[in-house]
């Protein structure tokens, strides 16, 4: 089933156009990375899934809903879950508060408090500090906590805006391996903004670029990361560079 | 020591009125970045449905007749439907537009409120008598206090009690929280903007209804202005106890009203007329000193 079907979305700032014409069809369980240099469109095409930002053109359907000009909290209620870039903790809120912002859409109190201890086993540092205020974390384990807090709202459909930044690559591990197994086990779709291409590299899925608002390079993650396309397209060389 | 506990709960039940009036506004100031000016005419309204519609000089009594039991949940119910109106039928369409068009369009909603309560019920001050019994004085320590001021105070405490534990302990606080912290992000965990939007309202309208009560039973008068003056001082509370901030503004509304009940002891007999002067002179060096106020939010400027 295709759980996002995006067709010629455009995204204007005012006069300035932040996206243009982008096509994509995502399936259930597949994993999507978008990559791209500063200021390529990659948080806005995220932002406009979210129904954070409104489309100047184009449609956006996602588990065969329009959501075009709806409202954020319409849209994660379907089941999108979206970690955006700057980590939103709500700082004076305490962790465990903010793991249970989400979970207001859910009825399923058991599978709610598994899924709390679940997050709390792969952090163990959230579960110590579960009752300090959210504001007192690090950088690194603030981005934990958005991306437990993402996953506490059982989503099917996850947006996260670069999920390494800050995190020690060991950290980074136990996020993508977290992510692999809700993948793997009930079929966990994945939208990930990541510059590492080993990372691309070693999770597999679909890939595309962007550069100035537009999708340059699109295709298999594994092949695009191989070969010197990627590179040009990121830069911008010329064809036959 | 008598006089000491005399001054101490004159503060103390003035800094209430102000501490609930500066609650109201901070709740909405943190969920939708607005200051609201009809704040103070809500509390007018509040007042004025105690009465009958009149233009005459003594007032009819409407639902200032009905026993406390009722008359308190109506007054309440009022404050709280004319807050939420003004949310439904104004304030959303400005829900996108900036801080400075949001608060002139309260200040035109004010003027509206205002104005035809003036049309119905003319502007002269008119009495009503609410429980009179509760001026009495009681001996306490040898001080004689008004009971009204104990119970202004009471009251207070246990409003504040309450809105913390709604705001702590209760699903749809944890959700206030965090839109007053950062609405954007709130809505994208699924935090309904109109229904916590509508609640603070709500709420916010009913403390201001608490307020005109405690008004009318302390004045024994039902004036077009009463509202004004304490949303006056409630909104410079909130701005110094730091926007948005709800500890901030409690704190820095008894503050206030301790600093005004000070002055007026200590002040020489001559300057005591320009006490306001000094309070607001206070004012001054506290935001000059913390420009942010007392208890600076760190997310009350960034909306993303």
């Amino acid at each position: 089933m295709t759980l996002l079907d995006i067709k010629n979305v455009s995204v204007n700032y005012g006069r300035l156009s932040a996206l243009r014409n982008v096509n994509l069809a995502l399936e259930e369980g597949e994993t999507l990375f978008v990559t791209g240099p500063n200021g390529a469109g990659k948080s806005t095409f995220l932002k406009a899934i979210a129904g954070v930002v409104a489309l100047r053109t184009g449609s956006i359907r996602m588990f065969g809903t329009e959501i075009g000009g709806r409202v954020p909290e319409d849209i994660a209620r379907l089941g999108f879950s979206m970690v955006p870039e700057g980590r939103h903790v709500f700082g004076s809120l305490t962790i465990e508060e903010n793991l249970r912002l989400g979970v207001g859409m859910r009825s399923d109190k058991n599978a709610i408090a598994r899924e709390l201890e679940d997050i709390y086993n792969a952090f163990p540092m959230l579960k110590e500090r579960r009752n300090q205020p959210a504001g007192v974390l690090s950088g690194g384990q603030q981005q934990m906590l958005v991306i437990g807090r993402a996953l506490m709202t059982n989503p099917r459909l996850i947006a996260i805006d670069e999920p390494s930044l800050g995190l020690a690559p060991k950290v980074i591990d136990d996020v993508y391996s977290i992510l692999m197994k809700l993948r793997d086990r009930r079929g966990l779709t994945l939208l990930i903004v990541e510059q590492s291409s080993t990372r691309v590299t070693m999770t597999g899925g679909q890939m595309i670029l962007l550069r100035g608002g537009e999708v340059v390079l699109q295709g298999n993650a594994r092949e695009l990361t191989k070969g010197d396309a990627l590179k040009a397209a990121y830069f911008g060389y010329g064809e036959n560079h | 020591m008598t006089a000491l506990l005399q001054i101490l709960f004159d503060a103390l039940s003035l800094g209430s009125l102000y501490a609930l009036g500066a609650i109201g506004i901070a709740l909405i100031f943190g969920v939708m970045r607005l200051v609201n000016f009809a704040h103070g005419d809500y509390i007018s309204f509040c007042v004025f449905a105690l009465l009958w519609p009149s233009i005459d000089a003594t007032a009819i009594v409407f639902a200032g007749q009905l026993p406390a039991y009722l008359l308190i949940p109506v007054i309440l119910l009022a404050g709280a439907c004319l807050s939420m109106l003004s949310e439904i039928l104004v304030f959303r369409r400005f829900r996108n537009a900036n801080p400075a068009t949001m608060m002139i369009a309260s200040f035109a909603l004010g003027f509206v409120i205002k104005y035809t309560l003036l049309m119905l019920f003319s502007s002269r001050p008119k009495s009503i008598d609410l429980w009179h019994e509760l001026a009495l004085p009681i001996e306490l320590l040898d001080a004689r206090i008004p009971l009204l001021q104990v119970i202004t105070i009471i009251i207070t405490i246990l409003i504040l009690a309450g809105l913390v534990a709604f705001l702590k302990r209760t699903r749809f606080g944890l959700e206030m929280r965090a839109a007053a912290e950062n609405f954007t992000m709130a809505r994208m965990l699924g935090v309904h903007a109109n229904a916590v939007i509508l609640l603070a309202f709500a709420i916010s309208g009913m403390l201001a209804a608490s307020i005109g009560l405690i008004l009318v039973t302390q004045t024994g008068t039902v004036d077009i202005q009463m509202g004004s003056s304490v949303m006056l001082v409630a909104f410079i509370a909130t701005v110094i106890g730091g926007l948005g901030s709800l500890p901030g503004a409690v704190v820095a509304g008894f503050l206030i009203g301790g600093i005004s009940v000070l002055m007026q002891v200590i002040l020489p007999l001559d300057v005591r007329p320009f006490r306001d002067a000094f309070v607001y002179g206070a004012v001054i060096v506290v935001l000059i000193w913390r420009p942010n106020g007392l208890f600076a939010l760190r997310s009350a400027k960034q909306r993303v």
